[in-house]
């Protein structure tokens, strides 16, 4: 695991209140993690916070995964 | 009751009578308030008269990038802002039929577009606080309609189902959305109106008197409070009785 995944994985587990071992590359946010449609706007947010990047709406709309999180914030910094 | 220690408001329109007061009531109950409006003298004038915890941050809403910077602005000189009360507002009056896209629409981009991103702007930190209040300043017009007042009455309008949609999608978040909407207020605005104009208006109020700004104040202070919590989507009306709805 990068550092960058690690920190993607905290944020989602502090923010969704889930597992830890739940937050793998694959889970979707909403169909997995339970999160609903402002739990993905706040964590975008937590995401441009934590890593001083911008994630512009239509890239957002894409970020459906931890995994999908993960490779957009490493192509981003 | 109604205690805003450490709480921070941005107040916009803060020039104005009913603004003013709002922004006074505000910070009476101990929350750091920043004034916003277009005429910056009036506004440097109250922070003067508030003392402490008054900051001045001059804004033209009609410029759709101002809003944005406003918040900013705001959150710069208090550190946050929990409480935003959306209460500029201006008015083009005309008959319906003679009235301009020009006067439409100017009415349009500070009563409605103005609130709309002044309020997404906002709303970023209070969902990071789990804690925020809007409240936007509407009018008994936006419910019953005014002759001359198409555009005014629409933006109004628009305002309450803007807030009750906001309200929903922020609710589970600690943030309330309600509006306030005032009758006929004492301002220098209704100053000059003629005798017999407020005779007219007054025969509609069943209070038989107009109401002052700090009546509309007191409105928004309950609402921007504490205790307020489980009120959101609400429009509160402060007439007098002259639109019991």
């Amino acid at each position: 695991m990068s550092d960058i995944a690690d920190r993607v994985k905290k944020i989602v587990v502090e923010h969704l209140g889930v597992e830890e071992d739940k937050v793998v590359e694959s889970a979707s946010f909403i169909d997995d993690l339970g999160a609903d449609s402002l739990d993905t706007v706040e964590l975008v947010m937590a995401f441009e916070e934590e890593f001083g990047i911008e994630i512009p709406d239509d890239a957002a709309e894409t970020i459906q995964t931890v995994g999908d999180a993960v490779t957009f914030i490493k192509g981003a910094v | 009751m109604f205690d805003l220690t450490g709480r921070t408001a941005l107040v916009t329109g803060a020039s104005g009578g009913i603004g003013g007061a709002i922004a006074t009531a505000l910070h009476a109950a101990g929350a750091t308030v920043a004034l916003s409006g277009t005429r910056e003298g009036p506004l440097r004038d109250l922070a003067a008269t508030l003392g402490e915890r008054a900051h001045v941050v001059p804004a033209n809403l009609s410029d759709a990038q101002a809003a944005s910077g406003l918040v900013k602005d705001a959150a710069a000189a208090m550190g946050s802002v929990d409480i935003l009360v959306n209460n500029a507002g201006i008015t083009r009056d005309n008959l319906f039929m003679r009235m301009s896209d020009d006067e439409w629409q100017q009415v349009m981009d500070v009563n409605l577009t103005g609130v709309f991103r002044l309020s997404r702007a906002a709303l970023r930190p209070m969902m990071k606080a789990r804690w925020g209040r809007i409240v936007n300043i509407t009018s008994v017009v936006g419910a019953t309609g005014n002759p001359g007042q198409g555009n005014y009455a629409a933006a109004k309008a628009g305002l309450v189902g803007m807030s009750k949609s906001l309200a929903y999608e922020v609710a589970s978040r600690g943030i309330t959305v309600n509006c306030v909407a005032p009758g006929f207020i004492a301002t220098p605005m209704t100053d000059s109106l003629t005798d017999d104009q407020k005779g007219r208006i007054l025969s509609q109020i069943p209070a038989g008197r107009m109401g002052a700004p700090e009546e509309i104040a007191a409105a928004v202070l309950y609402l921007a409070s504490p205790e307020a919590g489980y009120i959101t989507g609400a429009t509160l009306h402060v007439n007098g009785g002259m639109a019991m709805i």
